[in-house]
């Protein structure tokens, strides 16, 4: 069996990012740039299934522009097997990226897929879910949990009242959520033995797909600044103070 | 014109996220506003959402194959009942981000995301970047797929409605998945993203254990308790437990944070909250630049304090 894994390029998650004056975006110039951390997790997670002997080969794809390469490295360096950088500098959506994977999935036909459930950057918590309708599959959301035997997958799930494992039929999709492992680093000999291995790249257009933006982002700004930093001297003031000034008790 | 709302509901009670995504849907589509119950014997949840003010249809799809919400199974009613609507709204609960992004892929369709306010009905403002910016986006698509972020919009009323229960077809089960199992906290305090007091931990507890200290005081304030990643990653709290940008966003009268340092991702989960105060020892924490009200301390002396106070000036 194969494990693909999508692995995006996103601004660190250590980073203050800073709106655009023009309000046409986010900064991105001169800022440090890393895998989306659930993308770790489902790297990790495929790792180890590879280290069980469940899966065969590990492939890392990532979308997006020239430098998404060094994600894809990343990835390698982890232990990853190869590559697939799908090249654009056009911007994607999730829409856009499901079907983009949809058609490298068709042609390396691995029986687990297992991406981040969300990018830290837009937020949007969609691809995974997006990825499993067009191909036809099942899929497992925020796992936190992953068991798979003969052509099955027993995923526990991180939902809002506590957890829920469901059984899912392979091949299917499985989305990270942060506690489903703890990502390894990469050794500086696998960092070295990673530049060898072997990245594909392809085109939205070899792969015959329309990434027109369905959304058009009309601005982004700053959310309002909150007013804080006040602070009270002992526990009798703050009580006071929520009972008398902010009412809230 | 016209909306659908997918129900939150765990086939026994309707839940009140479901009442802001109606209010989100009363702001694009006013009168014309159905809500979808797919759910196994959940008739009681078809008539509390009948009652719910401003619903003008339930449609009730009642099921073995949507007992346990598997988005392979609904999602495939949604795409039939699409036709009909220009709209289809949910919360952006985790069933809500579960299921709808299934459904705009099937429409082929963007899922417009955890929605904080609508300019128009093609017109939305949605948070990114931890909330740490906010992105108007313009929808071209035919029909709107939307989660809705249940904080930025007041809920409506539960009553004082009087819609119609429509029993539909249902669609069946696709054979692809199955629920096996659930191990859900039981809590007597209440739920975390309808809270009016939240009193959260984080690292500094330095255990489950010392959270009882926490939740004496949550007893006294009728709070509700969460976490940050750290103290739900370190095992001290289940994950229902977590607020911020990959954990609950909730937005209480008052957000006591405790132990917190105030890293962006908890934030992005919290600092709408109306009122906000921190209890660290770490003067410099960043928590405290949002704070209200900082108590610069340790956490082990003020919260027995805390609840004394409480106490005596109850
Ligand atoms: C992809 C991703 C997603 C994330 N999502 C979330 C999320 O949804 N929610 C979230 O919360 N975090 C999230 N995080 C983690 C976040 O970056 C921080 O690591 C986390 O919020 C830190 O938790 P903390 O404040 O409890 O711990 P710390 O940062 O370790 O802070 C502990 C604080 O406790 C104080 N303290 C210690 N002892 C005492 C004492 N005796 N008395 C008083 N104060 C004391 C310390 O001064 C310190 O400020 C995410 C991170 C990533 C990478
Ligand atoms: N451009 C991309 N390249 C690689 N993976 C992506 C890309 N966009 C999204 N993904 C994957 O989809 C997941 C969810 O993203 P999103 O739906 O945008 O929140 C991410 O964690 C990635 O695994």
């Amino acid at each position: 069996m194969k494990a693909l894994v999508a692995v995006k390029r996103v601004i660190d998650y250590n980073v203050k990012i800073r709106v655009k004056a023009d309000k046409t975006g986010v900064e991105t110039a001169n800022v440090k740039m890393s895998m989306n951390p659930f993308d770790e997790i489902a790297v990790e997670e495929a790792l180890r299934l590879r280290e069980a002997g469940i899966i065969e080969e590990v492939i890392a794809v990532s979308l997006g522009v020239a430098q998404c390469q060094e994600t894809i490295r990343t990835a390698l360096a982890m232990g990853a097997d190869r590559g697939v950088l799908v090249e654009t500098n056009a911007e994607l959506q999730p829409l856009a990226v499901a079907k983009l994977l949809k058609a490298v999935i068709l042609q390396e036909n691995p029986e687990i897929v297992i991406i981040g459930k969300q990018a830290i950057d837009d937020d949007c918590n969609q691809t995974g879910q997006m990825l499993s309708a067009l191909l036809g599959w099942p899929q497992a959301t925020f796992a936190s949990k992953l068991k798979i035997s003969d052509g099955h997958a027993e995923v526990t799930r991180e939902v809002d009242g506590g957890l829920e494992t469901v059984a899912i039929k392979l091949p299917a999709v499985i989305t990270t959520d942060l506690r489903l492992n703890e990502p390894r680093y990469a050794s500086l000999p696998n960092i070295m033995r990673a530049k060898k291995k072997p990245i594909t790249t392809t085109t939205p257009e070899a792969l015959g797909v329309d990434v027109t933006p369905r959304l058009v982002v009309l601005k982004v700004e700053e959310p309002p600044k909150r007013q804080g930093g006040h602070k009270v001297g002992s526990v009798a003031e703050l009580v006071d103070k929520l009972k008398t000034e902010a009412r809230v008790i | 014109m016209a909306a659908l709302v997918v129900a939150e509901h765990d086939n026994a009670a309707l839940k009140p996220a479901t009442l802001n995504a109606v209010a989100a849907a009363k702001e694009i589509a006013g009168e014309d506003v159905d809500i979808l119950v797919a759910g196994k014997d959940c008739r009681a949840v078809a008539e509390a959402a009948a009652v719910v003010a401003g619903a003008r249809r339930v449609l009730l799809a009642d099921d073995g194959a949507y007992d346990h919400g598997l988005a392979e199974n609904v999602a495939p009613l949604l795409v039939r009942l699409a036709e009909g609507y220009s709209h289809l709204l949910a919360p952006a609960t985790t069933s809500g981000k579960n299921l709808m992004p299934r459904v705009a892929a099937l429409l082929d369709v963007m899922q417009i995301s955890d929605i904080s306010a609508v300019v128009s009905p093609d017109t939305f403002v949605r948070p990114i970047y931890a909330g740490n910016a906010l992105q108007t986006v313009q929808s071209k698509d035919p029909i709107k797929v939307i989660t809705v972020r249940g904080t930025a919009f007041p809920p409506g009323e539960a009553t004082g409605g009087s819609a119609a229960i429509e029993a539909i077809a249902p669609t069946g089960s696709v054979g692809l998945s199955e629920f096996v199992r659930a191990e859900l906290s039981k809590s007597e305090r209440p739920e975390l993203t309808s809270a009016r007091i939240i009193i959260s931990g984080g690292r500094g507890m330095q255990s489950g254990d010392n959270f009882h200290l926490l939740e004496k005081v949550a007893d006294r304030l009728g709070a509700a308790v969460g976490a940050s990643r750290a103290a739900v990653d370190a095992g001290f709290v289940p994950n229902d437990y977590q607020v911020g940008q990959t954990g609950k966003i909730v937005a209480p009268e008052l957000y006591i944070a405790v132990g917190i340092s105030g890293a962006i991702q908890h934030l992005a989960g919290m600092k709408d909250s109306k009122v906000i105060v921190a209890i660290n020892k770490d003067e410099e924490a960043p928590i405290f630049q949002i704070a209200d009200y900082g108590l610069v301390g340790d956490l082990f002396r003020i919260l027995p304090e805390l609840e004394a106070e409480l106490e005596r000036r109850q």
